[in-house]
């Protein structure tokens, strides 16, 4: 990677970046995209998430997921923290608890590539019916 | 908080739910005056007198998802742990600015952390809003500037992952150049 030092640096390299980015938005259906948000409070912040949302952005564009990583606020699971809310295209979102980097791993291997379900799941998603 | 920049993504994030379009960070560091100052000044929608006069208690949140609010309180303790002090003043409809105060030189003022992964990740989370980063040391000043970024990008989304290693690269050697 070429080092850049400064905005003109920046735009020297910007011919590079486009190409890989042609790439990257050829395969870019937004309706097949994954999004994965982190936790980002307060409590969030605390237990580790920034590394945690790092490695995401990291290893997804590494392994070729067309994904969105992006931070939301406290969802109410401080004692679980650092959480991440998984959408996979076309499901319901699927959050788990306490992820360190070992954990964010095992999401993506098994839950976003192979579609199978890892312990850590906060049962968050139920539906009850309004009876007004 | 393990760092001052964990508290510095912690603040932001009230910015980002205040809906302001643009955050101003200004840290101010001299070893010569030991002085540690990190100032954040927001244009998002401010708080009534109620609000902020309950804004540092650890039990007041305007969140429902629970009852605690320890980010600003948090950092006011930090502060005071080195003698120093945290003030936050604000303006309804016009924006929140907070300025937090260290001794410098003082055993418990922690360390400063990943101050460019911290900013990139704000910027890449947040690419509607605008950053203005400015670090001013005893040998010079950086001014990292999301509105010359994006002219420079062209167009190209801050968000993506190879432009977010090269942002923080860039703003890494820069610090380095006026630590």
């Amino acid at each position: 990677m070429a080092k850049v030092k400064s905005l003109a640096d920046l735009k020297k390299i910007k011919e590079e970046l486009h190409a890989k980015m042609d790439l990257r938005e050829k395969s870019n259906d937004p309706e097949a995209q994954v999004q994965i948000k982190v936790g980002m409070a307060t409590c969030g912040i605390a237990s580790g998430a920034k590394e945690v949302m790092e490695f995401l952005i990291e290893a997804t564009a590494k392994r070729g997921i067309n994904s969105i990583v992006t931070q939301t606020g406290c969802m109410g699971y401080c004692y679980a923290e650092p959480t991440i809310e998984v959408t996979m295209p076309g499901k319901e979102p699927v959050v788990f608890g306490d992820v360190d980097l070992k954990k964010a791993d095992e999401v993506i291997e098994k839950y976003i590539k192979q579609g199978e379900l890892v312990d850590g799941i906060i049962p968050v998603n139920y539906k009850t019916i309004d009876n007004n | 908080m393990k760092d001052l920049s964990m508290h510095i993504m912690d603040i932001i994030q009230n910015s980002v739910r205040a809906e302001a379009s643009l955050v101003e960070l200004k840290i101010m560091e001299s070893m010569k005056e030991d002085l540690f100052s990190i100032s954040i000044k927001d244009n998002g929608f401010g708080m009534s007198e109620e609000v902020l006069a309950k804004a540092i208690d650890p039990f007041f949140t305007t969140r429902t998802t629970r009852k605690v609010g320890l980010g600003l309180s948090l950092l006011k303790q930090n502060a005071e742990m080195t003698g120093g002090k945290m003030e936050i003043s604000s303006k309804e409809g016009v924006g929140t600015e907070l300025e937090a105060i260290f001794s410098h030189k003082h055993l418990d003022r922690p360390s400063l952390g990943d101050i460019a992964g911290t900013m990139v990740l704000l910027v890449g989370a947040n690419p509607e809003m605008d950053f203005l980063y400015q670090h001013i040391t005893d040998e010079g000043e950086y001014i990292f500037d999301t509105k010359e970024v994006k002219e420079v990008l062209d167009g190209m989304p801050v968000s993506d992952p190879n432009i977010m290693q090269y942002l923080k690269e860039m703003i890494k050697e820069n610090l380095n150049t006026i630590k």
